[in-house]
């Protein structure tokens, strides 16, 4: 089945549509929770996706893209709440963040412009950690940051008089918070992913992947490595920002311990795992990867509990062992990832791989 | 040597590149004028490709320069010698194997268009009749070099033969003035490297001053309007095929081994 011609077609576009809309309810009847998973998958699939810029597209292994997440979170985190006693509207905050974000990517991008592979992998790994660990020791001697305690009572996102944060009737429906969340993360991820597949298709988006496939030869028709090179970064750094912004917002509070090297590689993997540079992979791969954690975390411990009648494997612990085999699994089995480009199954089934 | 050739497209002067120990490139001086089939051959290892390699900008010579339809050419800057006029291919092809025949055509053009981010986001009327263009000129390029048929397929699995057109056709959507085909019937059968010769022909016919660096004396020879021949990374001559194919020092260097 072709999905890219019945997502176009108006029977696709309302069922998705209408399973978009029905998903919050649904989830709420497993409880807020469960509402909030979803927020969080939709989170990082406007993450996931504007990694896909800088690793799908342009080429660029960039394992500190965590590093762009905290610094909107941050820029909102400081510039909203009782911390500095700064309560900033969104419209002035996000796109600050994201100009903040874009101005890290291309101070990052800048000394590794003549990087590649492994080696850009390991200074952009190193960014990720400086930033994180500036934002643990920024308390002193002036108190920026406020170290490792974090940043407690952020304001929600709020436009006007209407909050994001508790309860409110609209035509007749209660909508909690998450569920208001889901929706303002729904509009902005169908914004990334119409940004994503124009650029994609775009004089810009070709030269990235020029880039990405041979930088000589992009180089010898004239392309301008070292600019779109950078450029790659901004936009990447960019869409990190405004997710930073938003998860601060909705979380009310942010520390150093939410941007650890590991949620970088949480990123790159739903990057990989799903179909590097196929934006409906790299849905698949964000969604995946946040929801089945969850999945694990609620299902085991009432399994074994049901099964043994005591708690044989702790579901954290479980959770990246399951992880890890799926890794595994998919790169022996998908070296493409889960749901690849069409050009790269076909060739794929060609070499009989 | 000639030194006062009417129109000059190309004129290297003394381009002089060592690696280390190494002297690739001697002190090289020749001149290509618009319109023809400039010819550059020599043994291995004579300094052909690090000549084209200096001239493009993906080295910097050591000594020398080139001057390039009436301006200086800038050293280690590849894309402007491309937004200048010079196009090349690669001895060893070098397609961006994951993208189509058509999209590798229409990075080409690149070059010569300009549409930004902004214009990618938002679609506008530019924007759109920019890349319809672009579309269309691929389209297009890909016929003038018969691999139309193959525009869908994946650069990677298109046949050698194809694959050489398909650089050729990538290099001429950035509207070369000069094209410098580097070893481009390396590998061919007769049949592809006769293809291959009228393509060539045809282009040069078309309107474009062309560089070529074989191997193959016939095709050289019975293609090319001038010749120059390197060995040891100094010229050896330059001159029409007639002359060259007698000189005692191109047999010796070259024809006879």
């Amino acid at each position: 089945m072709n999905f890219g011609r019945f997502f176009r077609s108006t029977v696709g576009i309302g069922l998705t549509a209408a399973i978009l809309l029905a998903l919050p309810f649904v989830a709420a009847t497993g409880g807020q929770a469960w509402v909030r998973i979803l927020d969080f998958a939709i989170l990082y699939v406007f993450l996931a996706l504007g990694l896909n810029i800088v690793v799908g597209l342009a080429g660029l292994l960039d394992l500190g893209y965590i590093a762009f997440y905290a610094v909107g979170a941050y820029t909102w985190a400081l510039l909203a709440s009782p911390h500095f006693g700064l309560h900033w509207p969104i419209w002035a905050i996000l796109p600050l963040g994201a100009g903040l974000a874009c101005f890290a990517g291309v101070l990052l991008g800048s000394p590794t412009l003549k990087l590649r592979g492994d080696y850009l992998a390991i200074v952009t790994l190193g960014f990720g950690e400086i930033v994180r660990i500036f934002l643990n020791n920024l308390n002193a001697p002036i108190n920026v940051t406020n170290g490792p305690q974090g940043i407690t009572l952020i304001d929600p996102v709020s436009f006007g008089a209407f909050k994001f944060s508790g309860t409110t009737q609209i035509f007749g429906f209660a909508l909690s918070g998450p569920q208001k969340y889901y929706f303002l993360l729904v509009a902005l991820a169908i914004l990334v992913i119409i940004i994503n597949i124009r650029l994609q298709n775009s004089r810009i988006g070709r030269a990235w992947q020029a880039i990405r496939e041979d930088e000589i030869a992009a180089k010898a028709i004239g392309i301008n490595t070292r600019n779109l090179k950078l450029l790659a970064f901004a936009m990447g750094a960019s869409f990190g920002g405004v997710a930073g912004g938003i998860f601060s917002a909705m979380q009310g509070f942010v520390s150093p311990e939410s941007f650890s090297l590991l949620e970088s590689i949480m990123i790159l993997a739903m990057v990989v795992l799903g179909g590097m540079g196929h934006i409906p992979g790299v849905i698949l791969g964000a969604v995946l990867l946040t929801v089945l954690p969850e999945v694990l975390r609620y299902g085991v411990g009432p399994l074994q509990m049901a099964m043994f009648g005591k708690m044989l494997v702790d579901p954290e612990s479980l959770r990246m062992l399951v992880f890890g085999l799926a890794l595994v699994l998919v790169m022996r089995f998908k070296p493409a990832g889960l749901w690849p480009s069409p050009e790269r199954q076909r060739e794929l089934k060609e070499t009989g791989k | 040597m000639n030194v006062n050739l009417p129109n000059p497209l190309l004129e290297a002067k003394a381009v002089a590149k060592h690696f280390g120990g190494v002297k690739a490139l001697r002190d090289v001086s020749l001149t290509i004028r618009r319109g023809e089939i400039y010819g550059l051959i020599g043994p291995n290892g004579a300094g052909k490709t690090t000549f084209f390699n200096c001239m493009t900008g993906l080295y910097v010579p050591d000594g020398g320069g080139f001057t390039f339809d009436g301006a200086p050419l800038i050293a280690d800057a590849p894309d402007k010698a491309a937004a200048r006029g010079i196009a090349r291919t690669f001895q060893n092809i070098r397609l961006f194997g994951n993208m189509t025949a058509l999209e590798n055509v229409m990075v080409g053009r690149h070059v010569r268009t300009k549409a930004g981010v902004l214009g990618a986001m938002f679609q506008n009327a530019a924007t759109k009749a920019e890349e319809a263009a672009i579309r269309q000129k691929a389209i297009d390029l890909l016929h003038y070099v018969r691999i139309e048929e193959r525009a869908g397929d994946l650069a990677r699995n298109l046949s050698y033969g194809d694959q050489r057109r398909l650089e050729i056709a990538r290099a001429l959507a950035t509207d070369p003035k000069l094209l410098c085909l580097d070893e481009p019937a390396a590998g061919m059968n007769a049949t592809e490297t006769e293809q291959l010769r009228d393509l060539i022909d045809g282009i040069r016919r078309d309107g474009t001053t062309i560089l070529l660096i074989e191997h193959d004396v016939k095709l050289v020879m019975g293609l090319c309007d001038r010749v120059a021949v390197l060995d040891y990374g100094a010229l050896v001559i330059e001159d029409v095929p007639a002359v060259v194919q007698k000189d005692q020092r191109v047999i010796e260097a070259y024809l006879g081994a």
